[in-house]
Formats: C-alpha cells, structure tokens, sequence
C-alpha cells in the first residue's frame, strides 16, 4: 500500500472530540475513560482485538449505544446520549463493515437515500439530489453501475456503495468499521485512496481495525485499546513498537509447548481438503486446506475476520462449502449439522450459544440427554473436577454470571457431549487475564489426561500456542503457515501484528 | 411532482393496476349483479390489504390488528350514523376516529421492538371488540349495529363506489410508497440503526405510515358498513377478519401494494366460487393461500416480477 499519510500532522480546532466516556454492559465495563480528539483533516486510527471495546466507542460516538459517563462533541456540542438520527444531522457519518442495502432499489436510489431530508413532505427528490447521487457515484467508481440493483454487485461494488451514502450526506465526522476487510489488494489501494480524500476534504475520519498493519499506511495517528482500555497512542510506528501492544497481541515473549510433543501421532481424522465458502459475494474461506490427527491439540490462529469460524462452521456443517472434508475417511457433504455432532465433532462456538434462562446444571444436563443416567452423573463429576467454578454455580442462571464463567459452561457443555473432536472456537473472547489461565490450564489437563482431539481457533496467539501440537496461521480466507509452535515466533511472529 | 411522476409511468406494477382497472371497469356490462356485489366487498378489503402492506411491507411492522383500525372507523360512522349525520361527515369520522385510535396505539407501540408491536395491536382488537360487546345497548352488541343510511340500493353504483375508491386509494399509496419518502420508510424498516445513521428519525416515520394505513382502513370500514347496512364485530372487527387482511397482501405480493388489492379479490373471489363445497370452501382457499405463502414469499406479484428483478 502507497504511503498516504498527510505531510504533517494537521492541527486544529477538533471536529470530534471524545473525552472520558465510559460505557457497562451489566457487568462487563465495554469501554472505560476513553479519550481522544480528531481534528480537521486527520485520520485517526482506533484499534484492538475482538472484544477491546473499539467497537462500542465507535457506536457510543453515533448514539447506538448511551455511555455511562463521558461527553462526545462534534464541532463543539455535547451529543452524548442523543438518539442517532440526531447525532447524524449534527455531522456523523458511519460506514458500516456489513451493508444492508434496499435490495429492489438500484444503486442510485440508495445513494439518494443519502441525500434525502429527514421531513414527512417530501415526496419527490429534488431534481439535484438526482445528479448529485450520481456525481457521487462517478468518484466512487460506480458511475457504470448506476441503475443495478445492490444484489447483482460484486461485494466491493457494495462497499463502495455504503462510502458514497456517507460521502452523500456530507458528514464533518466519518466513522470507518473495518474498512477493508474482505477486499482484494487492489480494492484495498482504492478505498485508502477515497479515504485520503475524506481527509483532504477537511473531514475527521475514525478507522476501526483489528490492528496497526491495516490501518498504518492511512491513519496520521493510532489509538489501541485492550479490555476497555486504552493502551497506546501515538503514530502508527510508535504503536506497533509499544510494549504494551506487543504483549497484546503476541504474548509476552511467546511460550512454547510445555510437554514434548505426542510421540505416536494417530491416523488422520479430519481432513478438509481445498474448502472454499462465500458469504453472498465475500470470499469467506479460500482453498483451505488442513488436517487434524488422532489425539492431537491443533490452533489455528489469525485475526478476527481471518476465516477461522467460517472454517469450524464448514466443518460442522453449519455452513455451505465447495471442497471435500472427511472425518474417519468418510465425507461429511449432505449430513446434517445434528447428524455430524452425533458423530463426535461437538463445536463450542465464539457466540458461547448457553440458554441464557436456565441454569449451570440444566445446561449441561441438556447436551447429557443421549447419555445413560450413569454416564451422565460420571461425565457430570468429571467437568465439576475440570471447571471447580462450575460446581459452585450450579444452581446460577446462565446469563448472570461473568463471561468467563459462561465460558467455561460452554466448553464443558461441549465436552458433556464426549467429543472425539473438539472444535473450540475463541474461547478467550474479551476474558480477563485471570480467567483465560483458569480455561488454559483446564485445556492442558484435557490434553494431558484424555484422548481427545482438538482443533482450537485464537487471535490470541499466547493463550494457542502453549498447547498446541501443531498451528495454522489464517489471514485473508486463506492458510499461509503451518507448522511446530516452536517455529512461530521465528517466522511468523513479524508478520501477525 | 414531476419526478414522482415519471417513477410511476416507469413502474411496471403501475401498468399491470392500470390494466387491470380498465378491466374492472367494464365488468358491470360483463357479469351478474351478484358477482359485482361480491366484488364491491372485495375491494374494500383490497384497501384494507393495502393499508396493511404500508406497515408490513414498507415500515416492516407486523400489524396483527388491522381490524383494530377498521373497526373504529367502521364503528365510528356507525354510532354517528345512528345520531343522524350525513353519510359524507360519517365517512370522514370514521378516517378520524381510526387516526385517534392509530395514534394512541402506535405511539407507545412503535417503541417496542421485535414482535411486541404485534403482540400490542392484537391485544388492541380484543379491546375494541370487547368495548363494543359490553356496550351493547348503544353499539348492537353482536348483533351488529343497523345503519340508518346506506351509499345505494343499486348494485352498480355501489359497485362504481367501491372501484373508485379502491383505484384512488392504491393510487395514493402507490405513489406514498415509490417517493422520497417511501424510500425512507422502507429504509427505516429493513435497518433501523442504519436508517437512523443516516439522519432519519425512525419512529416519525414508522408513526407516518401508521398514520396514513390508519385513516384508509378507518375510510374503508366505514364505506363497507355503509354498504353493507350494518356494522357488525364478524365483518368488521374479529382476529379472524384480520387474518384475512394479512393474508390477502401477503398472498398477493409484499411491498407492492397492488398485489394486496388483487390478493384480496382473489380471497374473496375463491372463497365464493368454492362455496359448492361448503365447509370445505374456507379450507380449500387458506390451503391454496398457504402453498403460495410457502412456496413464492413474494407473493402472485412476485411471481409476475420475477422476471425483472433478477436481469
């Protein structure tokens, strides 16, 4: 990507300027005295991995969320807590990572839909609004597509549509989410381009990304937050220097497996041989291509939006895919998600998906019903031993105790079910430190003292590495390293932040 | 206006209503007084299956009462009617008196999300049609109320009553929903956070269209029982009437509004012709509307459409 930061930092009057808002979901303290400006004609990057709150600070700033405490202004006045249609006549703009376009409009309607008052009156568009969404289509290259309707474009086409809808309404304060994930290397030089002008036009732009790399070539300055927080500021160079932000992302100094690696590999149980898989018209999954042994502890690890739930859910059959995968040499194509769990692959999804108004031990004693009654109450006893916690809690209402809790009764819910796989997905999603090294050495008994496989998927690559047998390194729907635990720090680690 | 214009004249939805009321029109030469007067009724649901689509198929807001706004426009004239107004000042109270209701409902309502909204208005049509119950002695109870007045004694006049305002009401909301601010309703409706982003005030616009489905149900129930001589909880207020509604537009396409209307003739139209079978008539029609409700979501419309949304 070609350098496009500005020549020199740009500085003025804020246009947004964000100071102390803190934001409580429940429990869970999302964003907490979050503070930062963005002036006119700067480019501010905001990032952090899954779960560190960037995203609420994005959707506090647009009134989807109210914060706790705080005050947002933008040009001057204190939005804080107005609803969003109002936050968005006073100047802000939003373009969301997933578009939902007016699917039996074309493309130009939707762009007028931009430029349209906010009055009941109003039936005709102004002749102008007309020219002027088409004007706004040309800049954004989309001036050959004008009267297609959104279903028929290829997904960057759509990307660009929700840009000419912000560009239409003329924002002072632009938010970004995640503005080139999905696209191709050359679509990515093309939005930076269009985003620069953002800049050029005197505008506040926010970009929301999972980390520096993505952001670096654009943004004049980064924010990184981590559970809420704010852990460095500074350019992107300083960011991705910052201790703080190193051990973030890669651990600090990254640990290798703690036992020797299994001496009699098994025979291949799962194999997933070149799966591809579209969302729509994303490139979700691209020719991957992994294996999974008998007994053995795999992680695939990459970024969110990487691929890696595309791939579990492929597996699981929750999803369609073009491809071939076989579990114990026979294919998985036409079988039922219900059919292919009964067959020992139990996926225990990032979305954690308990029923939230039962209890601890009803949970659990759903996913025990094809279980004798003695197998459960051994199986039962068993998972109390490995998650003490869960014991204590067992009468507690799902949905009321902390995040790790929850996720410790979704592994063992899964686990209820006597996997012969184990498909972990994110089992680390916005835990505190404390918490991930309970699950973590509950994950090491597991592979010490059972025989059962499991493939594991991590952006946190200090909490994947340990255990694992084997990585796979994802980035951009694809599989681009694969290899010991002991090599990746040597060769991969650079590259991952 | 120009501009609203030329979107009509390149719609071709525009041009199949069009057609299809210049085949409507000549049917008085055509057919027998009882079919007319069977599709005299069928246009009047035609105008409440419009209504109906408006909030469903625009404001994505599952209206399980319509009857709720029918039936105090419909009731409205009625009770005004007995006191001894002109039919014209009836009418316009029964616009009003559904308006009112429209609004008391929908305010507190709108601010609900998922499916309580439809749970609200559902609630909203037992109320009136126990309202109506308990007050018997002013209302008719469920005997009905009798009307001093009808619109005519002749069945094509009636039937010219009917057509027209049926054309004129689809033509009103057929253009509401293909302007500038349709295109905001219909925004608002598929996604409320990102309607809201781009400076648009979700619920004034849901209200709006509340608003304006209210006032047509509210004309139309009161133009029915001025047809029919009498206002009655069966054919104007019950769950079971407003299951019709639904599933006329649903059946004749969503977010089209002229499939409403012609889903609604086809109902009526079936359930007559069927009638030889007895029983077995209602059945037969809620069979054949639940295989195209399975099997075509989008409806007859969608079926004539389809053809074009996917070059």
């Amino acid at each position: 990507m070609t350098d496009l930061r500005a020549p020199a930092a740009a500085v003025s009057v804020p246009l947004l300027d964000v100071r102390g808002i803190t934001k409580r979901f429940g429990g869970l303290v999302a964003a907490k005295d979050i503070t930062f400006q963005i002036g006119a004609g700067e480019i501010l990057g905001l990032i952090g991995p899954n779960g560190s709150g960037k995203s609420t600070v994005m959707q506090i700033i647009m009134g989807i969320h109210r914060p706790n405490a705080g005050s947002v202004r933008v040009t001057g006045v204190d939005v804080a807590g107005w609803p969003p249609h109002r936050i968005a006549q006073q100047g802000v703009g939003i373009v969301f990572q997933h578009s939902r376009p007016l699917h039996r409009q074309t493309v130009l309607e939707n762009i007028m839909l931009g430029l349209l008052p906010d009055k009941l009156l109003k039936l005709a568009a102004d002749r102008h609004v007309r020219e002027k969404a088409r004007e706004i289509a040309e800049r954004v290259g989309l001036g050959g597509v004008l009267n297609r309707k959104p279903g028929t474009l290829p997904f960057a086409d759509l990307r660009r549509m929700e840009l000419a809808k912000a560009i239409a309404r003329d924002s002072q304060v632009v938010l970004i989410d995640e503005p080139f994930a999905g696209l191709t290397t050359g679509e990515v030089a093309a939005f930076a381009r269009l985003i620069a002008d953002f800049r050029n036009d005197g505008r506040a732009v926010l970009l929301v990304d999972h980390n520096v790399k993505s952001v670096a070539a654009l943004a004049d300055r980064v924010f990184a937050m981590y559970l809420g927080e704010r852990i460095a500021e500074g350019t992107p160079e300083e960011v991705t220097r910052d201790a703080t932000v190193r051990r973030v992302y890669l651990g600090g100094g990254i640990e290798v497996a703690t036992r020797p690696a299994r001496n009699a590999r098994g025979a291949a149980l799962l194999q997933v041989e070149n799966v591809s898989v579209l969302y729509g018209k994303a490139q979700a999954l691209e020719c991957v291509s992994i294996h999974v042994d008998e007994g053995e502890f795999v992680s695939v690890v990459g970024l969110n939006g990487a691929g890696k739930t595309t791939l579990f859910n492929a597996i699981s059959g929750l999803v369609p895919y073009s491809g071939r995968i076989s579990w114990d040499g026979k294919e998985l194509r036409g079988r039922s998600a219900a059919a292919i769990a009964r067959h020992g692959i139990v996926h225990c999804p990032e979305t954690r998906e308990l029923v939230g108004d039962m209890s601890v031990r009803e949970n659990l004693d759903l996913a025990s019903h094809h279980l004798t009654a003695a197998q459960a109450a051994q199986q039962l006893e068993w998972l109390y031993h490995l998650f003490p916690r869960l014991r204590d809690r067992e009468r507690q209402i799902a949905r009321t105790m902390s995040g790790g809790e929850q996720q410790m009764l979704a592994i063992a819910r899964s686990l209820m079910m006597r996997p012969t796989l184990l498909i972990l997905d994110e089992p680390t999603l916005g835990l505190a430190p404390v918490i991930l090294e309970q699950i973590s050495n509950a994950l090491e008994q597991l592979r010490n003292t059972t025989s059962i496989t499991v493939l594991l998927g991590e952006q946190n690559v200090t909490f994947a590495l340990p255990h694992a047998d084997r990585i796979y390194v994802m980035d951009h729907a694809r599989i681009v390293w694969e290899g010991e635990p002991s090599r990746f720090a040597a060769e991969v680690a650079d590259t991952y932040l | 206006m120009t501009e609203a214009l030329r979107g009509l004249l390149k719609s071709r939805l525009f041009w199949i209503a069009l057609c299809g009321t210049v085949v409507l029109v000549t049917l008085p030469w055509v057919v027998s007084a009882y079919v007319l007067g069977i599709l005299t009724v069928a246009y009047y649901f035609g105008v409440f299956a419009m209504s109906w689509d408006l909030l469903f198929g625009f404001a994505n807001e599952v209206n399980f009462g319509p009857t709720f706004l029918i039936g105090s426009g419909a009731y409205a004239a009625g009770l005004l009617n007995a006191s001894g107004a002109p039919i014209w000042l009836c009418l316009i109270a029964g616009g009003a008196a559904a308006l009112v209701g429209g609004v008391v409902l929908a305010v507190p309502a709108l601010r609900l999300s998922g499916p309580y909204f439809g749970l609200t208005t559902l609630v909203a049509v037992l109320l009136l049609q126990q309202f109506i119950v308990i007050f018997a002695s002013r209302t008719g109870g469920e005997i009905g109320l009798t009307m001093n007045d009808i619109l005519s004694m002749d069945t094509t006049t009636n039937y010219w009553y009917a057509l027209g305002f049926m054309a004129v009401s689809g033509l009103i909301l057929f253009t509401l929903s293909r302007s500038a601010v349709g295109l905001i309703l219909q925004a608002s409706g598929q996604d409320r956070i990102g309607a809201s982003a781009l400076g648009f005030n979700v619920v004034k616009h849901k209200l709006a269209a509340f608003c304006i489905s209210a006032v047509f149900s509210g004309l139309a129930g009161a133009m029915l029982v001025f047809y029919l001589g009498t206002a009655s909880v069966g054919t104007v207020v019950d769950v079971s009437v407003g299951v019709q509604v639904i599933i006329a537009a649903v059946l004749g396409g969503r977010r089209t509004i002229v499939g409403a209307a012609i889903g609604s003739i086809f109902l009526i139209v079936a359930g007559e012709a069927l009638r030889p079978l007895g029983q077995l008539s209602t059945f037969v029609v809620s069979g054949i509307a639940l295989l195209v409700i399975l099997f075509f979501v989008d409806g007859l419309m969608g079926l004539l459409l389809r053809g074009r949304e996917e070059t």
